[in-house]
């Protein structure tokens, strides 16, 4: 039996520890891992509390992020609680295995402590690899600080093992801005922590030899599209309940609120940021220091990225006349996912603000306050006008002469 | 809200320093930070480390920092850090040196003028802990020229941070913090 460890209500935490500890209070069954910069410590802090005796379950250590994936695979399948993390390469490397852990529904977590994609070989955080897996299947949740890190993961396993769900889940965290930043974290005690997620319920468990199971069939023409569209009608509509009830039940149980969209002063704003990570923490200062001067601004952070929020995103826009989507990606030819999921949101609604897109943050670069006040005030100019005043992709932070496209 | 930044030299402790000034700093109800830029630093590579320090919820996570106090652990860094950017007219700097405040200044006239306190960090630490960690003697300093905390209540409080070393290594960190407290001028 686990040990349990006794925590200040408020511990000073980085991200990856944020993460590490939700791990442990989850008393994970299997656990296989290959370290990657900024994730590493997360597997790292991890196994020290395995070996100092507060957790039960096994720590696998594997040659690579795609074995590590694998293994969490077959162990998931087995019918275990089952987590890792990585990074950057690490998250590339493991993207085959990504779409195979989805496709066979089974509820993996994975932290994902973002990172540049190389080349140039980078080790900061931006959101390259988290763009990558968009489409991979998984449930995408994104942390704004080291809370949320801490946060999130409790509630991601409670959604992801949820049987209306059984669909793997990723927390997004900065990497080092969020990963290597200690802050006060809000704490749950271990029993608490535990009940919230609850006991693990497998759900055909390739272990359980009276009802036999296979997982990762070949189906060609015949049943392929059928599973995949299963697959996506249940994220469309299965799992935006169960994580609204989990939502309710985590502020219930702490006070925190969490919602698919953070809505911060929207509702009589004229310009909204649109961000994701520690950005959104950033911009919602930036933009209550614009309010003390009179301007009507306001920030939509996206906490939830798939399944995408698209109702709930274009109801907390309905009101403004411009909209700045901050990208921390190169879109690579085209414009930056959040532009174009804010203007896909927005094009059948009945509002149609000024949507403009902003490259920004690549490789760790510092996204300021400085910069955020030349954003809203973008966006200001836009909604006066009502067309855009700028051009439609601008590259914030680079240098050299300013980069426009579009 | 005021901010701090340390420079160091990977390997010095600034980070530790950092977050153990950060673990204390929340026992006492309020908000803070600590942060670094590492990239991928090896040992003796020159670094820089940040706290901020708030009433309020911190939620500015951008890099850039006009610190109320500087840090310089390591003594070499004021000759090839560029330590003075993004100074506030009013920073305070603490820096480590065997030298004087008159000769750290003379040796760097980018500090003349500047409010400027010296104590020898590397000394103290490797007469107290018995290598060349500077990081707990310039928090001593720190308590000392910031009046943040009484050092009683400090060295109490890092007792705490530093509860899982060994007796012998807690005893030199704490009689480092308050020789760098009674030292620095």
């Amino acid at each position: 039996m686990a040990d349990k460890m006794d925590l200040l209500d408020v511990e000073v935490w980085d991200g990856n520890m944020a993460a590490s500890q939700a791990m442990r209070q989850a008393q994970i069954d299997v656990v296989a891992a290959y370290p990657i910069t900024p994730s590493t410590p997360v597997v790292e802090n991890y196994a020290g509390f395995l070996a100092n005796g507060y957790i039960d379950g096994e720590f696998v250590m594997v040659e690579s992020e795609h074995a590590a994936m694998s293994g969490c695979i077959g162990a998931a399948a087995a019918g275990g609680r089952v987590a890792t993390a990585t990074s950057s390469q690490g998250f590339d490397l493991m993207v085959e295995t990504l779409y195979q852990a989805s496709g066979m529904r089974l509820p993996i977590i994975l932290n994902v402590v973002n990172r540049a994609l190389a080349a140039p070989l980078n080790v900061n955080g931006d959101h390259s690899d988290m763009y990558l897996g968009r489409d991979s299947g998984w449930i995408q949740f994104n942390a704004y600080n080291a809370q949320d890190a801490y946060d999130l993961n409790l509630i991601a396993f409670r959604v992801a093992e949820d049987h209306k769900v059984r669909l793997p889940a990723m927390i997004h965290q900065d990497g080092f801005m969020t990963s290597h930043t200690a802050e006060g974290v809000l704490t749950l005690s271990d029993d608490d922590a535990y009940n919230f997620i609850g006991d693990y319920k497998p759900m055909n468990a390739m272990l359980d030899f009276e009802k036999p199971a296979t997982y990762g069939v070949q189906t060609e023409e015949d049943w392929h599209f059928e599973h995949k569209a299963r697959q996506h009608n249940d994220l469309m509509t299965k799992v935006n309940p169960v994580i609204q009830e989990v939502f309710d039940a985590f502020e219930k149980e702490t006070g925190r609120k969490f919602d698919f969209v953070t809505n911060h002063n929207l509702d009589d704003a004229d310009v909204a940021i649109v961000a994701m990570g520690t950005t959104v923490d950033t911009a919602m200062l930036v933009a209550d220091q614009l309010r003390e001067e009179g301007k009507k601004v306001g920030v939509l952070g996206l906490r939830v990225i798939r399944p995408f929020p698209f109702e709930k995103l274009a109801a907390a826009l309905s009101n403004v006349k411009a909209v700045c989507c901050m990208d921390r990606s190169a879109p690579g030819g085209t414009v930056g996912m959040l532009y174009n999921e804010i203007c896909g949101a927005m094009y059948n609604s009945a509002n149609h603000p000024v949507i403009t897109g902003y490259v920004y943050g690549l490789g760790g670069r510092d996204m300021t306050v400085e910069y955020l006040k030349g954003i809203f005030a973008d966006g200001e100019a836009n909604a006066a006008a009502g067309k855009p005043t700028t051009p439609l992709q601008q590259f914030i932070g680079v240098r050299g002469p300013k980069l426009n496209f579009l | 809200m005021f901010e701090i930044r340390w420079h160091s030299r990977a390997g010095q402790g600034a980070v530790t320093g950092a977050k153990g000034l950060a673990e204390v700093v929340s026992t006492t109800g309020k908000h803070v930070q600590a942060f670094a830029f590492y990239g991928s630093a090896k040992r003796g590579a020159a670094m820089t480390a940040y706290n901020r320090v708030s009433d309020k919820r911190i939620i500015n996570h951008e890099k850039f920092m006009s610190p109320e106090y500087i840090l310089i652990i390591d003594p070499a860094l004021i000759h090839t850090a560029d330590f003075t950017a993004h100074e506030k007219e009013n920073t305070k700097y603490i820096i480590t040196s065997h030298l004087n405040k008159e000769d750290v200044i003379k040796s760097q006239p980018k500090l003349e003028g500047k409010e400027v306190y010296v104590v020898d960090c590397m000394s103290i630490a490797m007469d107290t802990i018995g290598r060349a960690i500077p990081n707990t003697p310039m928090l001593g300093a720190l308590m000392k020229i910031s009046g943040m905390y009484e050092i009683d209540f400090f060295k109490e409080s890092m007792i705490n941070v530093l509860r899982k070393f060994p007796q012998k290594i807690i005893d030199a960190n704490i009689d480092a913090i308050q020789r760098a407290y009674d030292q620095v001028n």
